[in-house]
Formats: structure tokens, sequence, C-alpha cells
């Protein structure tokens, strides 16, 4: 297989958590957002990586770009050590990769055209660009996605929260970047927008050859777009394993109760949907041994002493349980 | 069915090239609404008129703000009394010099001490607040203490003993006005660039790798104008208040030179007299200066209020 474009081995994320009104004195708790995941994407793969809020999926893809300290762990990107280099660097990797966020309208600046929302990545990393061209670049993104051309000098206000992720999106591309880190993209849009959405990704990323990472809270929407799936539980990969194999053959408890609660348009369907029990633990104080013993119908004594670490063949179907199936 | 190919062709061109659609922008929709409250318009009016007449009134002018009438003076409250026909529209102070040349130039005085103290207080107080809220930590700390620390000192008392101590100038009340406004604007532009810096966009282009500066410049204070805005309307009337004030006290501007706060002062002192007109002309535009700020800031405030939106 080819060089990944970006390799994450044992990343960690740790805040630092203070009471509200502690002395100065006082020690700060350290809340583990995300305990050492490692991941590969290779060129033109999409990863999705899935989990319920708080289990640090979005902490894991800011920390990648930098835009989150890591507390420890290696990224490397293109085959350059991300974490460890200088500003000037980090600038330059900055033009290869972007990012797609979840609320479409709250990640546009009220205050400026979409022309010059598309162009703020292109003129930032060459200022120098004329203006002529980088009025045809906005023209050519916005077609891309779908946009008529001649809306450049409208606000993002006046458009509907579908086009206005477009306009994120364009604004992704306008770089031509080879990696893309999707952040809920459509968990904030209607769901006959959300496949809209999501099928507009799929082509732009044959026709430009992107690497994405795709980020979602439920299974249903990483399906159609992933080659690899990752799940995250409490800052720990639970499962990751290629997307058709996982949805077949789901090893992970976790994953097995993820997938159980998809709606299928069955009406045959004999199996109860098996529901999680309980909450998510808070991270400030995770259980013991495997982070997901509290809510797992197969937990043991073992769990709660040994952590699993994830296993099996890599690129293959890996996960870190005691007791898969 | 057989669609025409070439037409098809056609209108994609025509649609490809139609004329770029422009955009309303949010000050466009604030100003449309903001011209829709009567209240603030009618500010907006009274406001106009009183600029005006501190710009073309001088040219009506038949006596001078330093000249004195010797043929009134000692009788300002037999023949002082406004009348057409000798000049003195509003009639003449206890001195017996022109009340109306003495209006304007108070009027244009007020007004300067109120546009300059809020300019000071828009610039210092936007960027001081903006860098504040928007590197936080250490720096916001700092920043932020230094500006309670100036607070909590009794300007007005300070400034008093400025004006004792190196004698009464007006440049010296605006560099002490234009001292403490800023402190307060600095406190809500930072609160207000707390919020922003943390809504996506910013996340979007610091992920792009815009530089600091120009996301304060370009994604932070365009946000903040609104609020900015309304609050620099409504410390204009703050500005000639405190300059009134002190000048009532008979500290602020030195003589020939007046202002609103000076004229009030001697027209309240020789009220009981029967020079009504002395302490009414001026109270006159002061109120309706006030007034007229007041309810522009209000229309603002409607205009821009993100709720509507
Ligand atoms: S290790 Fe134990 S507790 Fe954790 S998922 Fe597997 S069976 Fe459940």
């Amino acid at each position: 297989m080819s060089e990944p474009i970006l390799d994450v081995k044992n990343l960690k994320v740790h805040f630092d958590i203070r009471p509200s009104g502690a002395m100065p004195w006082t020690k700060s708790r350290k809340l583990k957002a995300v305990d050492g995941v490692d991941f590969k994407l290779f060129p033109g793969e999409t990863l999705g990586i899935v989990g319920e809020s708080g289990c640090g999926k979005s902490t894991l893809a800011r920390a990648v770009i930098r835009m989150i300290p890591a507390a420890d762990g290696t990224v490397v990107m293109f085959g350059r050590d991300v974490l460890g280099m200088g500003k000037r660097e980090l600038q330059d990797v900055r033009k290869s990769f972007q990012m797609i966020f979840q609320d479409p309208l709250a990640s546009l600046n009220p205050r400026m055209t979409i022309g010059e929302i598309i162009a703020e990545p292109l003129l930032t990393h060459f200022p120098k660009t004329p203006k002529a061209e980088a009025q045809a670049r906005v023209r050519e993104m916005m077609e891309k996605v779908g946009l008529l051309p001649n809306l450049v000098n409208r606000y993002p206000h006046e458009f509907s929260g579908g086009q206005c992720q477009r306009i994120g999106i364009a604004r992704a591309l306008v770089l031509r970047p080879k990696l893309i880190i999707c952040d809920e993209p459509v968990s904030a849009l209607d769901v006959s927008i959300q496949a809209q959405v999501v099928n507009l990704l799929k082509d732009l990323q044959a026709e430009m050859g992107l690497s994405l990472i795709f980020i979602a809270h439920d299974l249903s929407v990483v399906k159609h777009i992933s080659d690899r799936v990752m799940v995250l539980y409490l800052g720990r990969a639970a499962e990751v394993a290629p997307a058709a194999e996982i949805y077949a053959n789901p090893r992970h408890p976790y994953t097995q109760a993820l997938i159980s609660a998809v709606p299928i348009p069955d009406p045959h369907r004999t199996q109860e949907p098996e529901l999680l029990a309980g909450d998510l633990p808070s991270p400030l104080d995770p259980p013991s041994g495997c982070v997901f013993r509290t809510r797992c119908r197969k937990a043991q004594a073992h769990c709660a002493e040994v952590r699993p670490e994830l296993e099996g063949p890599e690129e293959g179907h890996q996960v870190a349980c005691h007791y898969p199936d | 069915m057989v669609i025409d190919q070439t037409k098809m062709a056609d209108l994609a061109d025509n649609l490809a090239q139609m004329d770029e659609v422009k955009g309303r922008s949010l000050w466009q929709d604030a100003r449309q609404r903001f011209f829709h409250n009567k209240a603030a318009v009618g500010g907006l009016i009274c406001l106009t008129l009183v600029v005006l007449f501190a710009i073309i009134g001088p040219y009506f002018a038949v006596w001078s703000n330093e000249e004195i009438d010797w043929a009134i003076i000692g009788n300002a409250a037999t023949m002082g009394a406004p009348s057409i026909a000798n000049g003195h529209y509003f009639g003449v102070d206890d001195l017996g010099r022109d009340l109306y040349s003495r209006v304007i130039q108070g009027t244009q005085i007020s007004l300067m001490v109120g546009i300059v103290g809020a300019s000071i207080s828009v610039v210092v107080g936007t960027l001081y607040g903006a860098t504040a809220g928007y590197f936080g930590g250490r720096l916001d700390g700092a920043m932020m203490r230094t500006v309670d620390i100036l607070m909590s000192i009794p300007y007005m008392f300070v400034l008093i003993l400025l004006l004792v101590i190196f004698g009464r100038s007006i440049s010296l009340l605006f560099i002490g006005i234009g001292l403490i406004s800023w402190l307060d604007m600095s406190r809500i532009v930072r609160g207000q660039t707390l919020t922003i810096k943390n809504k996506e966009f910013v996340e979007a282009a610091l992920a792009t790798g815009v530089s600091s500066f120009t996301i304060i410049r370009r994604h932070i204070i365009p946000n903040l104008l609104g609020v900015v805005a309304v609050y620099a309307t409504l410390l204009v009337p703050l500005m000639i208040l405190t300059e009134s004030f002190i000048s009532f006290l008979g500290l602020g501007v030195q003589e020939p030179n007046t202002s609103w706060g000076a004229l009030i002062s001697e027209g309240a002192g020789t009220m009981q007299y029967g020079t009504i007109w002395q302490l009414g002309f001026p109270l006159f535009f002061f109120v309706v200066t006030l007034f007229s700020f007041f309810f522009i800031g209000d229309g603002l405030r409607d205009a821009l209020d993100p709720k509507d939106r």
C-alpha cells in the first residue's frame, strides 16, 4: 500500500480543569479528552470517526491539525511531523488541509460576502494573487459545489443551511487541498439535505482525489462515504475496520450497540435494538480497565483490571476488547 | 421529447452571465430598520438641525460672542430680552453679550467635547478590548485589571484637581475626558470579543492560518461594530454631560469661550432676576441634543440587534 498521508500515533490531548472559584494553588485535574489514539489515512481514502458527543472526536481532529495542543504522540502529515514543526512550516502545511464545520451559518462571517469568504484561504496563503484570478477561482469553486457564481456578492444570511455548507466546502476547496477534515458537516442539516451534501463531498473527493476525515455522531451518516470507520469511546478507539466489515460484522460491544440503534427499514426485523444503558461516564475520572465496562453487557471482572488494547491486523479489523464476538 | 440542445446551452450561458446579484449586507438591513423607527429618525433630524445651527448660525449673527452691547449692559432684565430688532435673537446675557452668538459657541464646544470623547473611546476602547478578549489568558488578565484600577479612581475628583492645579484649559479637559471615556467601552468590547472568538468562522480562519492581527481586524471588529456604534451614540451625551458638569462648577472652558454647561450655570444664577431666556435657550439646545442622541442610540440598538435576524 502507498504511503499514508496522515499517520497519527498514540495521540493524547489533556485539558486542565479547574473547579470554578478554585484557589491558585489547588491542583487542576486532568481531563483526558483523547487518550492514545492511532490511525492512518491513505490518499483518496475516507476515514469516518464516530462516537457520542463528548467522546473526543472533534478534539482529536483539532489536535491533528494543531489547533489544540497535543499532550503526547506524533502526527505525521505528508511525511512531515506536524506537532514538532515551527510556525513557518506549519503555515506551509496548512495549504494542503482544510476543515469543514458543523454549523454552516456560524462558520461564515456574517459581515463578509460569499466571494470574500471563499477567497480568504487563497489570499491568506497567496496574498499576491491578482484580483481577476482570485475571482475566477472563487467562481470555479462555486460552480463545483453547485452554487450559481453570480451570487458572489451575497451575504451568508441570505442562504439556507445546505447552501451555507456548500459555501463552507467551496472555501475548503479553493486551495485544492489534499486532506479535508469534516467535523460533523451534516449534523445541523435536514435529512434530505444531508444526503445532498454527503454526495457532493463524495463526488468532489473522486474528482479532486481528496482524503477525508469525516466525523459524525452516528454510524448511518458515515456509512455511505467512509472507506474505513473508527469508533471512538471516551477518548479511546474501540474498533477500527473497513466500513463494510464494521457494519456486517461489528465485534466491539459498543459498536454493536451503535449499529443496532441505526434504524433499518425492515418490517421483519426480529432483533430488538439493544439500547445503551446509562450515560457516558465523566472523562474526568474514566472507569478503570476498559473505559466501556460501565455500560457493557459483556463486562467481566477482568475488564475492570486490564485495559484492552486495539488488536488485529493493521489496515484490517482491529478491536479493543477482551471478549469480542 | 427532444430537448433543444442549443437552447439549453443558451440558457446555461445566460444564467452564467447574468449580472452579479448584489447582496444585502447586515448593515443595509440595519439601516432600513433604523429608518423605520420614528423616534430615531426624529432624533436624527433634531440633531442635524442642532449641528447645522452650530455651523451656519454664525453667518446670521449680528454680534460676536465677545462684544458687549453697551446700550443694554446693566439693564439686561428690562432691555435684554430676545428681539429681532436689535439683533439679539436670543437676548443678551448678564454682561450684555449676545446670547445667540454665545449659544452657538457653546454648542460648538459641547458637541466637540462629546464627539472627541466618544471617538477616543471608540478607537482606544475597541482596540484595547478586542486585543484583551482575543488573546485571553494572562494578557487579558493584566489588561483588564489595569482597567479596573483606572476605573476605581474617582476621575471627577482627579480631573477637578488637575484643572485647579494646571489652570483651566480646554485641551486639558479633552485629555481628561478622553482618558476615562474608553474604560467602559473596552469592557463591553472585550465581552463581545469573547463571544465572537468562539464562533466557528474564527475557528475556520485559524485553521486556514490567518494571522491573529488579521482575524481581529477582519473577523472580530466588523462583528463588534454594531455594539460599538450603539454605545458610542450613548457615550456622546455622557461626555457632554461630564463637560457640562465641570463647566457648571466653573472649572471647564475659559471665557470668552463657553459651553452649554457654563451657559446654563450662568443662566441659572440670574434666573431670579427675570431673565429666564438666559437659562432657557442653552437648556433647550442641551436637552434637545441629549434626547436626540438617546433616541438615535435606541434606534441603532433595535436596528442592529442580532436577535431580530
Ligand atoms: S473489554 Fe470487557 S468491558 Fe470492555 S468492551 Fe470488551 S467485554 Fe466490554
